[in-house]
C-alpha cells in the first residue's frame, strides 16, 4: 500500500525526522535544564511564586555557596568517598582481571557476570538491601564481625564516624565489576607474543605484570579513573537512600549532589543550588583535567 | 521549480507528520466541564471523596475529582505546580509545614481578600489554626479543616508497675524526666523514642511574642536563648540516662517499640491515638491514657488545610472556595471527617457534638476528647520563618553532636547560631 503524497516523507527530511526523538528529548530533558540551571544561578527565585517572581543577584548565589560553611563540609565528604571508594576499585579491579583473564576460560563470562550484577541492579534496592545488612541490631554484618572479633555492635548509619565507610564499601562492591570488564576488555588486546619474549628471556609473572601488562592497561586505566573520577565527584544515589534524604547525623554522608538537591527542594534556595551545582561542575572539570594530565598516552605511543 | 518552491513543498510534506509528532509529543490537554479538581493525601483524599454525595446534592452540575498521592508527592507535585503555573488543582489540600512554607511566597491566593474574605468566618474556626495560615503581613492563605492538638500519651500498666502516677508525669519538664528514670529501674521500658522529641518539645514553649522557633520577627537568630539551652540539657538528661529507644517517630522499630511495651510514653498530636488503635498496635487496646503535656505546655502536631493557588483556572476559583467552605464551615462534614478519620475538626461548632464526650474504647474507655478540645483551645502559632527547614536541619546537628559526642551546649549553640546567621536574610 502506498502512503498519500501528504504523508510521504522525502529522503531530503528523513534523516531528521528520524532523529528528532533524540533531538527532542535531549533539548527537553538534557539542555533545557542545563540552560534553566545556569540562568538560575543568578536569580532568587521563591518556586512557589512562580516563574515570574526571579530576580536577577548578580553573582551573590556564587559568593555565598564560597562562604558557606555546608558547601565546603560537603566537598570534603565526596572528595574522601570519592578516593576511598575509587581507588581500591582499580587496586583490586586490575589483578582480579588478570586473575580472571588467565585463570578462567569456559567459565570466565559467568565469573564476570557475577562481578558485573552490582552494576546493573537498582540503586535503590541495593541501598534498602545494605541499610538492612548495616543494621544495628539486626544486621548480617554486625552478626559477621562479632563472630570474628566479638565487642559491641556498630551503629553504621547512625553515627558520624561510621556512615562513610559503610557507603564507600558499597560504591566499591558496586563499581568494581564494572571496572573488571573494562579491564578484561583491554587485557585480551595485549598481543601475546610481549609475554612469549619476556618468558624467553626469563621474566617472572610479577615482572611480565608491572612491565608487560600495567603499561599496556594504561589507556583503560585512564578511561576508568576518569570515570571513576566523575562518578565519585556526582556520588549521590546510595548516600541518599542509606541516610534517608538527610546527609546522616553531622551531615557526615552529606555529598556536595545531596547538598545541592537539600538547597533546592529541602531549603527552597534553587539560585544557591543552581550556583553550587556549576561549582562542582567546575570541580568535576579540573579534577578531569588533572586525570587526564596524570594518565593519558602522550605523543600517540599508546 | 526553483530551490525556494521545493522547499516550500517539502515543508508543506512534512507539516502533517510533524503536527501528528507534536500532538503525540505533548498530550494535548482535554479541555475541562465543570469539574473541581481536589489534590489531596492520605487521609484527607478518603475525607473529601466522603463529602462528594452531600456536595452533589447542593450542586448537582459540578463533578469532584479527587487527585491523591502519597503525603512527600503530593506536596512535592504541588511545589512544582505552584513554581511552574502548570496542572494546578481547583483545590489543593496542604499540611501545615508546607502553609508556612508557602505563606513565604506569592503563589496561593490571599482568602482575607474579597471575593473569599474569610475573616468573616475567623471566629468559627480553632483560633491557632486558623493563625497558622495567616501570614506576618496579615495574608491568609488557606483555611483549616483539620488540627492535631497535642497530648502525652501513656502506658497505665508500665507507670503502675514503676509505682509513677500520671501527676509525676505532668508536673515539670524535670518530674517528667525523672520519673522516666524510674520507669526504665523498675521495668526497662524507655520514656520516649528519641531525645530529639524533648529538645522538640521544649523549643516550642515559651516563645515569647514575635518571636518565632528559630528567628525573631526582624530575621535575628535566637537559638543562643535560655529556651534552647534547657531543651538540650534536658535531652541531654534523658541520653545520659538512657531514656530514649533512639527510634525515629513511623520507623519500624519504632512500632515494634509500641507493641512490645517498651516505650512507655509519647507526645503527639491527637491523631495518633488513632493510628495506635488502627494498626501500629491494636493489641496494647485499653493499656494507654492521655494527659495534657508536662508543665502546662500546648503545642500542635500537624493539621489540614485547603488552599486556592493563584494560577488556577480563574472559571473555577468561586466553585473552589464554595467547596472550601463546605469542608470546613460545614458542621456534619467536619463530624463526618472527625468520626471517620480521627481528623480532629478546625470547625469549633463541631467541639460541641456529644462525639466528642464519648469514652475511647482505646484508652481504656477515657474522654480523651475533651483533653484534646481543651488542648485545641490552648495551643498558638508560631511564627515561620523562611529558613526554618535549614535551622531546624542545624539544631538537630547540634544536638547530635551533644549527645552523642558531649559537644559543650554552649559551643553547640554559639555554632548553630553563627550558621544560622549566615541565612537569615536569604
Amino acid at each position: 500500500m502506498k502512503l498519500p503524497r501528504a504523508l510521504q516523507l522525502s529522503p531530503v527530511w528523513t534523516p531528521y525526522v528520524l532523529l528528532s526523538p533524540f533531538v527532542v528529548l535531549f533539548c527537553i530533558f538534557g539542555l533545557f535544564p542545563l540552560a534553566f540551571s545556569l540562568y538560575l544561578a543568578f536569580q532568587t527565585w521563591e518556586p512557589t511564586s512562580g516563574l515570574t517572581a526571579m530576580s536577577f543577584v548578580g553573582l551573590d548565589n556564587f559568593v555565598f555557596s564560597l562562604q558557606d560553611e555546608w558547601f565546603w563540609k560537603s566537598l570534603k565528604n565526596t572528595a574522601w568517598l570519592a578516593v576511598a571508594s575509587g581507588v581500591p576499585q582499580h587496586l583490586v579491579a586490575i589483578p582480579l582481571a588478570v586473575f580472571i583473564h588467565n585463570s578462567f576460560v569456559r567459565s570466565r563470562n559467568a565469573v564476570v557476570g557475577a562481578y558485573f550484577l552490582p552494576y546493573i541492579t537498582s540503586t535503590v534496592a541495593i541501598a534498602i538491601l545494605f541499610s538492612s545488612l548495616f543494621s544495628t541490631d539486626f544486621g548480617l554484618v554486625n552478626a559477621g564481625l562479632r563472630a570474628l572479633f566479638g565487642g559491641e555492635p556498630i551503629d553504621w548509619l547512625g553515627r558520624p564516624e561510621n556512615i562513610k565507610p559503610a557507603i564507600a564499601m558499597i560504591v566499591f562492591w558496586r563499581y568494581v565489576g564494572f571496572n573488571v570488564v573494562l579491564y578484561l576488555a583491554a587485557l585480551q588486546t595485549i598481543p601475546k607474543d610481549l609475554y612469549e619474549a619476556a618468558t624467553m628471556d626469563g621474566a617472572g609473572r610479577l615482572q611480565q605484570f608491572f612491565f608487560i601488562t600495567l603499561p599496556s592497561l594504561k589507556p583503560m586505566i585512564y578511561f576508568g579513573v576518569t570515570l571513576s573520577v566523575i562518578g565519585g565527584l556526582q556520588l549521590f544515589e546510595e548516600p541518599f537512600i542509606l541516610t534517608g534524604g538527610r546527609g546522616g547525623s553531622d551531615q557526615s554522608g552529606m555529598t556536595t549532589a545531596i547538598y545541592l538537591y537539600r538547597m533546592a527542594f529541602d531549603f527552597n534556595d534553587f539560585g544557591a543550588a543552581s550556583a553550587m551545582s556549576w561549582l562542582l561542575f567546575f570541580v568535576v572539570v579540573v579534577l578531569t583535567w588533572l586525570t587526564n594530565r596524570a594518565f593519558k598516552p602522550r605523543g600517540g605511543s599508546a | 521549480m526553483n530551490a525556494w518552491g521545493q522547499a516550500a513543498t517539502q515543508r508543506r510534506r512534512m507539516a502533517p507528520a510533524l503536527m501528528l509528532f507534536a500532538c503525540v509529543l505533548i498530550g494535548l490537554p482535554v479541555p475541562a466541564q465543570t469539574a473541581l479538581t481536589v489534590a489531596a493525601f492520605p487521609s484527607v483524599d478518603k475525607i473529601v471523596e466522603a463529602a462528594i454525595p452531600a456536595w452533589k446534592k447542593l450542586h448537582p452540575d459540578v463533578d469532584v475529582k479527587v487527585v491523591s498521592r502519597q503525603f512527600a508527592d503530593h506536596h512535592t507535585a504541588m511545589t512544582t505546580a505552584l513554581s511552574t503555573s502548570f496542572y494546578l488543582p481547583d483545590v489543593m489540600a496542604l499540611e501545615v509545614g508546607y502553609v508556612g512554607r508557602f505563606a513565604q511566597g506569592g503563589g496561593l491566593e490571599d482568602l482575607s481578600r474579597e471575593p473569599y474574605a474569610i475573616r468573616r468566618y475567623e471566629s468559627q474556626y480553632v483560633p491557632y489554626a486558623f493563625q497558622q495560615a495567616t501570614s506576618r503581613t496579615g495574608t491568609v492563605v488557606a483555611a483549616p479543616t483539620d488540627i492535631g492538638p497535642g497530648t502525652l500519651l501513656y502506658r497505665t500498666d508500665i507507670l503502675a508497675r514503676a509505682n509513677v502516677t500520671e501527676a509525676d508525669l505532668t508536673r515539670t519538664w524535670d518530674s517528667y524526666v525523672d520519673a522516666g528514670i524510674r520507669i526504665k529501674a523498675a521495668t526497662g521500658a524507655y520514656l520516649l523514642p528519641h531525645a530529639r522529641e524533648m529538645k522538640d518539645i521544649l523549643i516550642r514553649t515559651g516563645i515569647k511574642p514575635g518571636e518565632g522557633l528559630y528567628f525573631d520577627k526582624d530575621s535575628r537568630v535566637i537559638v543562643n536563648s535560655p529556651r534552647f539551652v534547657r531543651a538540650f540539657e534536658l535531652a541531654r538528661k534523658v541520653r545520659q540516662n538512657k531514656l530514649d529507644a533512639r527510634v525515629s517517630a513511623w520507623s519500624t522499630e519504632w512500632s515494634e517499640g509500641f507493641k512490645r511495651g517498651t516505650l512507655a510514653t509519647q507526645m503527639s498530636g491527637a491523631w495518633l491515638a488513632g493510628h495506635l488503635s488502627n494498626w501500629v498496635a491494636p493489641a496494647t487496646k485499653g493499656a494507654w491514657r492521655a494527659a495534657q503535656l508536662p508543665e502546662g505546655a500546648w503545642a500542635a502536631f500537624g493539621g489540614t488545610f485547603f488552599a486556592i493557588a493563584r494560577g488556577a483556572p480563574a472559571a473555577n476559583k468561586a466553585l473552589a472556595w464554595e467547596f472550601i467552605r463546605f469542608m470546613t464551615l460545614d458542621r456534619e462534614r467536619q463530624l463526618a471527617a472527625f468520626k471517620s478519620q480521627d481528623a480532629f475538626p478546625a470547625l469549633r461548632a463541631a467541639h460541641d457534638d456529644p462525639f466528642v464526650e464519648l469514652p475511647i474504647e482505646f484508652l481504656g474507655g477515657q474522654r480523651a476528647r475533651l483533653l484534646w478540645r481543651e488542648a485545641a483551645s490552648h495551643a498558638s502559632a508560631v511564627d515561620v520563618h523562611k529558613q526554618d527547614a535549614f535551622a531546624s536541619e542545624v539544631i538537630d546537628t547540634e544536638l547530635d553532636k551533644v549527645l552523642d559526642h558531649g559537644k559543650d551546649i554552649a559551643t553547640a549553640l554559639a555554632d548553630a547560631e553563627r550558621l544560622l546567621a549566615k541565612r537569615a536574610r536569604r
